[in-house]
């Protein structure tokens, strides 16, 4: 019901995003906003690979680190997820450089919203792998598997396939949050949206393309991640030998 | 120097103002947010594939698509109507809206999880539709959903700062303000963020307690 | 002069917090011996292996292994509770067979009995491929070694996971209730591989098994739990004949009037 839907609204949206946009009106508008489109996906995949690297690594310390890197697995976790994503992004835009670290907008952007979405991330990789049963760990004692040869053969190859739906509501949620980084006055999709508002005051077209738009690249998020679980699932369910 | 507690003391009460206004957003836009939750939920229930379908359509539209940029639309689109709506209130309707379709899904699962034999139970004795859900139905589906609409009212919370960018006068925008006027931003900022984290801990404990209690009560 | 036991529980006592499970256990298995542990649940018969297996910690006892100390290890001419290391080095002397199969479903048959020789063995991957092709096809499933779990029935599966235990060469393999899981019809195929490899290889054998019929057949010696204790042991004809112990006798006639 939701693939249905979701596509429903895509298709419907974006051929009359399509038909509107071919009037003369609002082809002006169309290159500029692609542009921050731009900005907006590589923010996002950029954001997306440091989500993973954070959320990997801080659920797997949480789970199985020496108590010094599981406390620090768990205050990270706990600080990004307990304040605002805004908060945290304005947060590094003006106080990193206070201690020295200048970096260009877009790199804090990713660090910030990747770290957000990471820290939402770890919970999701701490249950996939908490859900792996547990004769599966038992059958790695009973070959006599250290506990990292387990997880690395075993344990997170499995976990891997349980976490790639939640992953893609992250993702999606990672997309949305880019949108703040106009308020940083990274020129990406809102920024280039919030602009041409302010010179042409049209806001209902523009906006409407723009959430036509951020809808496009949601579903095209979805579509590539339900084709990674086929894939990964693939070999487990169905036995294609490789 | 790099952290100044005396000027932090100072803007505290400013900032205890400002959260007021905080605190009055998130509630407003989440007794929205659960309104038209329900009615959502209770729509795409429907039989009526052209009333379902349109709902649900609408549903994703707005669950994918960015709030900062719903807030922008609701603000600056009403007053081309001829509407002009005030940043507080714009802000409140596109929270609601927002988070009332994440609602909409927690609702959803809530009445799914009731058992059938409820609803051909209420058929049998030959209650109203609008009878069956609100003495039957919905007091059933409601309380094991309740964690989870206390997870989005925490998140429905730390959204707020957005509001900042159409300059209502929250605890973002307030230290917006105080770091542009005193040119001393990370007292400000750090101290928002404090509080989010005060007020997310404790909510999630909250929670958890609420999750504990109705565990017991709902085991058979 | 009797051998060396492969297997010896020295007072063996373990408790899940107020619960005693297995009280002050004395077993000896010697080599190659085929033992049935039967008796009624919450005896403390899957203990028995989970603790072989280093499942399951020790309370009270020291477990012996092939004249080795298992939970312990030698020290400053005592015992101490043994470590990571020296655990490793005597649980590759145990195999166990579970009954739920617990086999890895993002492998093949193949991969499944290839996976623990190379990572923990070392052995290169031509080595454990003919290891594992020889124990499939001894097991009866030359022709699955491509397909993954969830294409074959209960009983291959458990048949693979008894392949994929021997592939690691140990000396005492230990049978968890490996048929309880199974459809009935299934049954069969699983003891008839159990029995081969009882004929054909060397090994010292434990299972813990419901199948009274095949442990008479089966068995060198079986062994009734009580409440933690053995209650009764001796060969098949003892026990399933004329049982000295009056709950052994009890135990016996519920069963088979549940036939």
């Amino acid at each position: 019901m939701v693939m249905r839907s979701v596509v429903v609204a895509a298709v419907v949206s974006f051929t009359a995003g399509l038909i509107v946009a071919s009037f003369a009106g609002f082809r002006e508008f169309i290159p500029g906003l692609l542009e921050g489109a731009w900005i907006t996906v590589q923010i996002t995949a950029a954001g997306a690979v440091v989500a993973v690297v954070c959320a990997v690594t801080a659920g797997l310390l949480k789970m199985y680190g020496p108590w010094p890197l599981r406390w620090l697995a768990v205050a990270y976790i706990e600080l990004f997820r307990g304040t605002s994503a805004l908060v945290q992004l304005f947060w590094l835009f003006f106080v990193l450089p206070l201690f020295g670290v200048t970096l260009p907008p877009m790199t804090v952007a990713i660090a910030a919203l990747g770290l957000n979405i990471g820290a939402y991330g770890a919970e999701v990789v701490r249950g996939a792998v908490g859900a792996v049963p547990r004769g599966q760990w038992e059958a790695t004692v009973a070959l006599n598997m250290t506990r990292t040869e387990a997880l690395r053969r075993v344990i997170l190859p499995q976990a891997f396939v349980a976490m790639i739906p939640p992953w893609g509501n992250l993702f999606i949620e990672l997309l949305k949050s880019t949108a703040l980084v106009s308020l940083i006055t990274i020129g990406d999709l809102a920024f280039r949206a919030q602009q041409m508002n302010q010179t042409t005051f049209r806001t209902a077209e523009i906006f409407s393309i723009v959430l036509v738009i951020y809808l496009a690249i949601a579903a095209v998020i979805t579509v590539g991640m339900k084709a990674l679980e086929q894939k990964a699932a693939g070999a487990m369910a169905r036995g294609r030998g490789h | 120097m790099l952290w100044d507690w005396s000027y932090a003391f100072e803007i505290l009460p400013v900032l205890a103002r400002a959260s007021l206004v905080t605190i009055q957003a998130t509630l407003m836009g989440f007794v929205l947010a659960l309104v038209l939750g329900l009615v959502f939920a209770i729509l795409r229930m429907s039989r009526a594939a052209w009333i379902a379908l349109p709902v649900a359509a609408l549903v994703e539209f707005i669950r994918s698509t960015p709030l900062l940029i719903q807030i922008f639309f609701l603000y600056f689109v009403f007053p081309e109507f001829g509407l002009s709506l005030d940043a507080l209130t714009a802000g409140v309707l596109a929270l609601g809206l927002h988070y009332g379709t994440y609602c909409a899904e927690v609702f959803r699962a809530g009445l799914d999880n009731v058992p059938r034999g409820q609803w051909e139970a209420s058929v049998a004795l030959n209650l109203s539709p609008y009878h069956t859900f609100r003495d039957i139905i919905i007091p059933q589906a409601i309380p094991p959903v309740v964690p989870a609409l206390g997870n989005y009212l925490v998140a429905l919370f730390k959204e707020t700062p957005l509001l900042s960018a159409i300059a209502v006068l929250e605890l973002m925008q307030q230290a917006k303000i105080l770091g542009s006027t005193t040119f001393r931003y990370i007292e400000p900022i750090t101290l928002v963020g404090a509080f989010f984290l005060l007020f997310s801990l404790v909510a999630a404990a909250l929670i958890r307690m609420v999750e504990r209690r109705l565990n017991r009560i709902g085991a058979r | 002069m009797t051998p060396q036991p492969m297997v010896k529980f020295d007072g063996v006592t373990k408790r899940y917090g107020a619960l005693t499970v297995l009280d002050n256990l004395d077993l000896e298995i010697l080599p190659g011996e085929k033992v049935a542990i039967i008796g009624p649940s919450g005896s403390g018969k899957t203990t028995v292996l989970r603790m072989l297996m280093t499942l399951e910690k020790i309370n009270d006892g020291v477990i012996w292994v092939d004249g080795e100390p298992l939970t312990h290890m030698p020290r400053n001419g005592g015992l101490a509770l043994a470590d990571n290391a020296h655990l490793r080095r005597m649980r590759g002397k145990i195999g166990m067979v579970f009954q739920h199969f617990n086999l890895f479903p993002h492998m093949s048959a193949l991969k499944n009995c290839m996976e623990a020789p190379v990572t923990v063995l070392k052995l290169s991957q031509d080595e454990a491929r003919a290891r594992a092709t020889e124990l499939l096809q001894m097991v009866g499933l030359g022709d699955k070694l491509d397909h993954y779990p969830s294409q074959l029935s209960g009983g291959q599966q458990q048949r693979v996971a008894i392949a994929r235990a021997l592939a690691m060469r140990p000396k005492v393999m230990l049978f968890d209730e490996v048929t309880s899981a199974l459809d009935p019809e299934l049954v069969g195929e699983v003891l008839n591989v159990i029995r081969r490899l009882g004929a054909e290889l060397d090994l010292t054998m434990l299972m813990v098994t419901h199948q009274m019929g095949f442990a008479r057949e089966f068995a060198d010696r079986v062994c009734f739990f009580y409440g933690g204790r053995i209650a009764e042991q001796g060969p098949p004809e003892q026990i399933f004949g004329q049982a000295h112990n009056e709950r052994t006798r009890q135990f016996l006639s519920a069963c088979l009037e549940a036939i």
